[in-house]
């Protein structure tokens, strides 16, 4: 998100402390100084994570302390994973199976690179899921195994989880 | 000390050059292989024997059979080498059972009758007041059971996994660098000795997941078969596949994983970074251990060969031999 507050001391440690007071994770602060320096005010940009349903509550407080919130920027799906699928994988219409994944809401295929060496051999794709949670993420990976299993695909998941 | 050796293939071989090269202490008094056995109280002559094997004859008289060996030679320890059977672990079992029951010590490379009847061996040991140790069943040279027994005692191990298969390890290797299809790897595994005329078992996943089996059962006190290990070859593996992990500095190796909390045993093709240290080359085997005190431990080695099986089952006689064996 990005923010306007009051260039005065202090100021950006009263921004930051409602973050962690929602139960915020910092993810980085960038701070440009020079441009518009005739204001009074500073505009920072925030990355943060956090819980579910929190926003609201974490510019109820910033308006508080007398930070604007000038933007604030489309909720990002922080969890990737990427797999490997094999097996016939157009026969068993490759978009439906993305849109398994997709119909969840909070999990969403977000790329796709398939090789399709012959006509009648199976081909191998590369499919990365990114969801807003690790718990939407399981439940991702669990409808790819059940479709998988369906359709006679073979899944690849990495050693390490989302 | 004197031991009797059931199995004169390559294990039982290497066991008897290293006795032959090296001055471990210990005479050879019963030795058998499928088809032939000796019993000598006076100490085999292990040169001879090798060489009427090499020359493709049986190891010994066609009249002294293994169940022979077991019941009537004179040793402290039996030493089972046989070649592995999943479904009943037999001859080996009853052949282990019967020199537990005379009050010797044992020591196997055959996974099947420690994957199958682990608790009551157990049991048949201690009753008995004897030693049964089974280090080679797991990944050949590496001590990983010594390791996670004595070692690692009082940690709590919450996950382990692992490369335990050298022969898929060298297929997988083959086909990320050079390529290969699964069927061209797999034929030159087969040319170079590292994979059977059937590798079924390695292929399809069941010689990792017997040996996770015999970890979860003899080390993380966990009772299950191989029924409950979720299991995955490599047979449909693809180049493509492989090409598209590289594509992001990843590649795919046959990972057996443990999870003792939660009850999983699972032997699957997982896409792993190429710099994870569990990416080794060729017929290499390597396992992780995450425990709780000493946090996680990676060991690496050679899981399968004569020599090296061999120094498994050497290190467990020596073990018996340093805490209890008298009269050597």
């Amino acid at each position: 998100m990005k923010l306007e507050m009051r260039d005065q001391p202090g100021q950006l440690v009263a921004a930051l402390q409602p973050i962690s007071a929602v139960g915020g994770n910092i993810i980085a602060v960038i701070h440009q100084r020079e441009t518009p320096a005739a204001t009074e005010t500073l505009d920072v940009q925030i990355v943060l994570e956090l819980p579910e349903g929190r926003l609201s509550r974490l510019l109820e407080l910033l308006r508080e302390q007398g930070v604007s919130v000038v933007r604030i920027d489309e909720e990002r799906l922080l969890y990737e994973c990427t797999l490997i699928m094999i097996g016939h994988l157009m026969h068993t219409d490759l978009s439906d199976t993305v849109d398994r994944i997709d119909m969840t809401g909070s999990a969403e295929v977000t790329e796709l690179s398939l090789v399709m060496p012959a006509i009648s051999s199976p081909s191998s794709a590369r499919i990365t899921i990114r969801s807003t949670t690790r718990e939407e993420m399981k439940k991702a990976i669990r409808i790819l195994r059940s479709v998988a299993e369906q359709k006679d695909l073979l899944i690849i998941e990495p050693l390490e989880g989302a | 000390m004197r031991i009797a050796i059931l199995g004169f293939g390559s294990v039982g071989r290497g066991i008897a050059r290293a006795i032959l090269a090296k001055n471990l202490d210990i005479t050879v008094t019963g030795l058998a292989d499928s088809r032939s056995g000796i019993i000598d109280p006076a100490g085999i002559d292990l040169e001879a024997a090798l060489s009427r094997k090499d020359n493709g004859g049986p190891c010994g008289s066609l009249d002294v059979t293994p169940a022979d060996v077991v019941a009537k030679a004179d040793y402290d320890v039996l030493v089972e080498v046989t070649p592995t059977n999943v479904d009943d672990g037999e001859p080996a079992l009853g052949h282990i059972r019967g020199a537990l029951r005379r009050g010797k010590h044992v020591v196997t490379s055959n996974k099947g009758p420690i994957a199958l009847a682990y608790p009551e061996l157990r049991d048949l040991a201690a009753t008995n007041g004897v030693f049964l140790r089974y280090e080679a069943t797991v990944c050949g040279a590496i001590p990983l059971i010594h390791a996670m027994k004595e070692g690692l005692a009082g940690n709590t191990i919450s996950r382990l996994y692992g490369v335990f298969n050298g022969t898929c390890n060298y297929i997988l290797t083959r086909m990320a660098e050079d390529g290969l299809t699964y069927e061209q790897a797999l034929a030159e595994a087969r040319e170079l000795g590292y994979a059977e005329a059937d590798p079924t078992y390695d292929v399809e996943g069941i010689d990792a997941g017997i040996k996770l089996v015999i970890l979860a059962n003899t080390v993380l006190d966990m009772r299950t078969t191989l029924d409950d290990v979720e299991r995955t070859g490599i047979t449909l593996l693809t180049p493509e596949a492989l090409r598209l992990a590289e594509d992001q500095d990843c590649t795919i190796r046959l990972i057996g994983e443990i999870v003792p909390e939660a009850g999983v045993l699972r032997v699957s093709p997982r896409i792993i970074a190429k710099s994870h240290p569990l990416v080794v080359e060729g017929t290499l085997n390597a396992v992780t251990v995450e425990t709780d005190l000493a946090g996680d431990l990676t060991f690496i080695g050679k899981g399968a060969g004569s020599v090296e099986t061999a120094s498994a089952v050497i290190g467990d006689l020596l073990y018996i031999r340093d805490r209890h064996v008298q009269g050597s």
